[in-house]
C-alpha cells in the first residue's frame, strides 16, 4: 500500500537536490524502480501523511558511510523538551545539518542512567505532558521528511506497560528505524530481541568500560545497528575531555568485533568528536550538549539556532 | 544423625551424612548461615547427590582477584552446606530471580560490579572471623538479642465476650541501636565494604532511619559516608536529619522524595564504582541487594524462631509485619518460609484510601514492572511513569517492593492487606496505652491490622508482630493529626 501510494507521488512530485553534498540513498525500498538515477537526489512527498520508508536502517547507514570513509554524527534529543513541535523541528534541523543517525530519548520519571542535564530534560517534558501516544503521532508527521533514521532511546518499564510486541509495532509504524534501551542486561534482552526482529527493528546494545572482554564480545555479538560503546564509568553528561582509556576500549572492541562501534556519553566539543573519530569510532553520540541548547535556550527559536550552529560545527569536525 | 527434631532433616538425602555433619552444626549456630532447605528450589530440581567442589567454584561469580579455587579452605566450606543449599546458591547466583521477579535491571556499567559484590557476600557469609566480628557487632554495638515480649494488656484487649482470644508477642526491633530494625543490615553491610576496602558509603533513605543507621555503622568503622534524602523527608523527619550529621555523615538533599534519592544514590555510585559502597537499607535494587540485606536481617526471624521455642515450645502460628519495601517483613519472615503451618502477614500502607490514590500499597494495587534494578510489583500510571505514593509512616513510601515479596504474594506463601493513616494513628496510641510501648507509625501499621486478624484467630493462637522501630520521631505527627481527628 505504502509502494502504491509512493509510486503514485512519484508521478506527480519534483525531486530536488539536496544543496549540502550530503548523499544518501533515498528512494523508498518497497518501490522496485531503479536506484541507479536517483542517488544523490533527495526525494520528498509533500503530504506528510504517506509514510514512505526513506530512510535506511542503521546498520546500512553504517555500511554506506563506511564505504565514504566517513564516520557518523550520532545527536540525542529529548523528545518534548521544550515542547514536542519544538523536537519536531530540531529533528529537521538535525537532519538537515548532516545528522546521520538521530536517537530520540523518551522521557522517563526515572532515568537511571541519565546525568542532571537529561534528567531535568525528562522532567520539564513530563511536566508538559508529554506522552508516548503524543511522540509516535509527532513521529508520523516527520520522520517521512527526514532523510536518517532515528533509533528511540527508552527505558525498559514504559515498554513492559504498554506490552513489548505492541511497543515494536506502534514503533514501527511510525518509521522508526533502531532501539536503545539502558537498563536492561544482557541476560535479559532476549524478548526485546525477539519482538524488534520481528519488526525489523534494530536493537543496540551498550558495553562500558567495566564491561569484562568475555561479556562485551557476547554483547558485540547480540548488539544489531552498531554497538554502543559508553565512554566512562558515570551517567550521560558532558565532561570536560574524553579520557584516553577510550583510545584503548575502541581498540579492545574492535578486535572483538566488526560491527560499527559509536562512543558516547560525556562528547560535548567538535575537538572531542575529531579525537574520537580519530580513534577509529565508526560514530560519535552527541547528547547532554544539544539538550542543553535547547533546554537552556531563551526560546525555542534560539534554541534550534544554536542547535544548528553547534551540528555544523561537529560536523565540520569529522 | 544429626539435628533429629529439625524437619529439615527431610532434605538430607541418604548418603553418609557425617562428614557434613561438624560444620553445618556450626554455621547452624552463626548468625547469618544460610537456611538450611531452600524455599526457591522446585521439589523437582532439588539435587539428589553432592555437587563437586569444582562444580560450585566454576559457577560461582569470579571474585576480585580470580575465580574461586576449588580446594581453598572457604569453597570446602561451601560445600558443607546441604544440598539444597548448594542449588540455591548456584540457582540465585546466575539469575538473581525469585520465579520471575528479581534480576538485574541496571545500566550495563553496574553489572559486573554487582557480579563481583554478589561474590564477596558469599565468601563473608562463610567466614568464620567475619561472622565472629558480626556476631560481636550485633551483641554489643546493635544490642541484640531483642526481646520477644508478651503484651498482655493488648492480649486481653483482643480477647472476645468468652473471654478467649490469641497472643499476642511483639519482636522488639524498637529496641535495638538507633531505634529501628535498620541498623542489622547497615553495621553488617558496612563490615562488608569495609573488608572489600572500600572508603566511601553512599545510601538513601527515606524516615531517616537507614541514614541514621548507615552514618552510625560508618561512624564505628572510620568510612566516610553520604546520605541522600528527598526533600520532602527532610522536611518531615528532621531530627534525623540532625542526628545523621552530628555522626559525621554528609546529608545530599535531593528533590522529591525516598524514591528520588534512591535514584540519585545510584547515580552517584554509577558514577565512583571503584571506592564507593552503595549499602541498600531495603530489599530491593539489582541482584544482590534484595538477598544481602535480607539475609542481613533474617537474624530477625532466627532470633524468633529461638525465643518461640524457648517461652513457649514451639513456633509462633501467625507473624504480622509492616511493608514498605519489605526489609524487616522478610527479615521476620525468610526463616518461616518452609513452615507451611505458620502464617505470614505483610500489611502495607493504604494512606488516605486504596481507592484515592495517596497510597503506597504496591502489593495491593500494583502491577509489575521494572523499577530500581529489578523486577517487581510497582506503582505505576498507564504510561510506566512511576508514581510517587503517600503514607503517614514516612518509611514506607516507596511505589516498588522486594522481588522476593512478590515472589511469595503470587506463589500464595504470605498474604498482604493494607491498612490506612487513621488506622495506623489509632494502633499508635492503643499501643502507648495499652502497653507503654511507643511503636514507630511505619510498625503500627502492621499492630493495626490485629484488628482485623484477631476475630478470626483460634483461642491461644500465637501471634508475633515485628515491632520494627520506635516512635519518638513521629509523636509529634501523632498528637497534632489526633487533636486535629478530635
Amino acid at each position: 500500500m505504502a509502494a502504491a501510494a509512493a509510486l503514485k507521488a512519484s508521478c506527480f512530485l519534483q525531486l530536488k537536490q539536496k544543496s549540502n553534498g550530503h548523499s544518501s540513498l533515498l528512494l523508498p525500498r518497497r518501490i522496485g524502480l531503479s536506484a541507479t538515477n536517483t542517488v544523490g537526489r533527495l526525494f520528498k512527498p509533500p503530504m506528510a501523511t504517506i509514510s514512505t520508508d526513506q530512510a535506511v536502517g542503521l546498520s546500512e547507514t553504517f555500511s554506506k558511510l563506511k564505504k565514504q570513509g566517513k564516520v557518523a554524527l550520532i545527536p540525542y534529543i529529548t523528545a518534548g523538551d521544550p515542547d514536542l513541535s519544538t523536537t519536531a523541528e530540531a529533528l529537521k534541523v538535525l537532519d538537515a545539518c548532516g545528522s546521520d543517525i538521530i536517537e530520540l530519548g523518551v522521557p522517563y520519571s526515572d532515568p537511571l542512567a541519565d546525568g542532571p542535564v537529561i534528567q531535568a530534560a525528562s522532567t520539564r517534558s513530563l511536566a508538559r505532558g508529554t506522552n508516548f501516544d503524543k511522540i509516535i503521532s509527532m513521529l508520523k508527521d516527520v520522520v517521512p521528511q527526514l532523510s536518517c533514521p532515528i533509533a528511540l532511546f527508552s527505558y525498559y518499564n514504559p515498554i513492559l506497560k504498554r506490552g513489548v510486541e505492541k511497543f515494536m509495532i506502534t514503533v514501527r509504524d511510525a518509521g522508526i528505524h533502531g532501539l536503545v534501551v539502558p537498563d536492561v542486561p544482557l541476560e535479559e534482552t532476549q524478548i526485546l530481541r525477539k519482538e524488534a526482529t520481528k519488526q525489523n527493528l534494530e536493537l543496540v546494545l551498550l558495553t562500558t568500560p567495566t564491561t569484562p572482554t568475555a561479556r562485551m564480545k557476547a554483547i558485540a555479538e547480540a548488539s544489531e545497528g552498531f554497538l554502543y560503546l559508553v565512554s566512562s564509568v558515570g551517567v550521560t553528561g558532558a565532561r570536560a575531555s574524553v579520557s584516553n582509556h577510550v583510545q584503548s576500549l575502541l581498540m579492545d572492541v574492535k578486535e572483538a568485533t566488526n560491527k560499527p562501534v559509536a562512543v558516547g556519553f560525556g562528547i560535548s566539543k567538535p575537538e572531542h568528536v575529531k579525537q574520537v573519530a580519530g580513534w577509529g569510532a565508526d560514530g560519535v553520540i552527541v547528547g547532554s550538549a544539544m539538550v542543553r541548547i535547547l533546554g537552556e535556550a531563551k526560546s525555542p527559536e534560539e534554541g534550534l539556532k544554536g542547535l544548528e550552529s553547534f551540528t555544523k560545527s561537529l560536523k565540520a569536525a569529522l | 544423625m544429626i539435628m533429629a527434631s529439625s524437619p529439615r532433616n527431610v532434605f538430607l538425602q541418604g548418603g553418609n551424612t557425617t562428614e557434613f555433619s561438624e560444620p553445618v552444626l556450626k554455621l547452624r549456630r552463626l548468625p547469618f548461615s544460610a537456611p538450611l532447605g531452600s524455599p526457591y528450589i522446585k521439589a523437582a530440581d532439588r539435587p539428589r547427590a553432592p555437587i563437586s567442589c569444582s562444580a560450585v567454584a566454576d559457577k560461582m561469580p569470579a571474585t576480585v582477584g580470580g575465580a574461586l579455587d576449588s580446594n581453598s579452605l572457604t569453597t570446602r566450606r561451601l560445600m558443607t552446606q546441604t544440598f539444597i543449599d548448594q542449588a540455591e546458591l548456584m540457582t540465585v547466583s546466575s539469575t538473581g530471580k525469585f520465579g520471575r521477579f528479581g534480576g538485574k535491571f541496571v545500566p550495563e556499567t553496574l553489572i559486573s560490579c554487582l557480579s563481583k559484590l554478589e561474590a564477596e557476600f558469599i565468601l563473608a557469609l562463610h567466614d568464620e572471623n567475619f561472622q565472629e566480628e558480626l556476631a560481636t557487632a550485633l551483641r554489643d554495638y546493635v544490642g541484640r538479642e531483642s526481646p520477644l515480649y508478651f503484651a498482655k494488656r493488648l492480649t486481653d484487649y483482643y480477647k472476645n465476650s468468652e473471654g478467649k482470644g490469641p497472643e499476642i508477642y511483639l519482636k522488639r526491633e524498637d529496641l535495638v541501636h538507633t531505634g529501628a530494625h535498620k541498623i542489622n543490615n547497615a553495621i553488617a553491610q558496612a563490615m562488608l565494604a569495609k573488608r572489600i576496602g572500600r572508603k566511601r558509603i553512599v545510601a538513601a533513605t527515606g524516615a531517616g532511619q537507614h541514614g541514621v543507621a548507615t552514618a552510625a555503622a560508618c561512624a564505628k568503622l572510620s568510612l566516610e559516608c553520604t546520605i541522600f534524602m528527598g526533600s520532602a523527608d527532610v522536611g518531615r523527619q528532621g531530627a534525623n536529619v540532625l542526628l545523621i550529621k552530628n555522626l559525621g555523615a554528609q546529608v545530599k538533599v535531593v528533590d522529591g522524595s525516598f524514591k528520588e534519592a534512591m535514584s540519585e544514590a545510584i547515580r552517584d555510585w554509577v558514577g565512583d564504582l571503584e571506592t564507593s559502597y552503595f549499602l541498600s537499607g531495603t530489599a530491593v535494587g539489582p541482584h544482590p541487594c534484595p538477598t544481602i540485606v535480607r539475609e542481613f536481617q533474617s537474624v530477625i526471624g532466627k532470633e524468633t524462631r529461638k525465643q518461640a521455642e524457648e517461652k513457649w515450645g514451639g513456633k509462633p502460628d501467625v507473624l504480622v509485619a509492616c511493608v514498605g519495601s519489605g526489609s524487616n517483613a522478610l527479615g521476620m519472615f525468610h526463616e518461616f518460609i518452609r513452615d507451611e503451618d505458620v502464617r505470614l502477614i505483610g500489611v502495607e500502607a493504604a494512606g488516605v484510601g486504596l481507592d484515592s490514590g495517596a497510597h503506597s500499597a504496591t502489593l495491593a494495587r500494583g502491577d509489575v514492572g521494572v523499577y530500581h534494578g529489578s523486577m517487581s510489583y510497582l506503582l505505576q500510571d498507564e504510561e510506566g511513569q512511576i508514581i510517587g505514593p503517600h503514607s503517614i509512616g514516612v518509611g514506607l513510601e516507596y511505589p516498588g517492593v522486594s522481588p522476593e515479596l512478590s515472589f511469595l504474594k503470587d506463589n500464595g506463601r504470605a498474604e498482604f492487606y493494607a491498612v490506612t493513616d487513621d488506622e495506623a494513628l489509632d494502633a499508635y496510641r492503643r499501643l502507648c496505652q495499652l502497653e507503654g510501648i511507643f511503636p514507630a507509625l511505619e510498625a503500627s501499621h502492621a499492630l493495626a491490622y490485629l484488628e482485623k486478624l484477631c476475630p478470626g484467630l483460634e483461642d491461644g493462637a500465637k501471634v508475633v508482630v515485628n515491632c520494627s522501630g520506635r516512635g519518638d520521631k513521629d509523636a509529634a505527627t501523632v498528637y497534632k493529626h489526633n487533636e486535629e481527628r478530635v
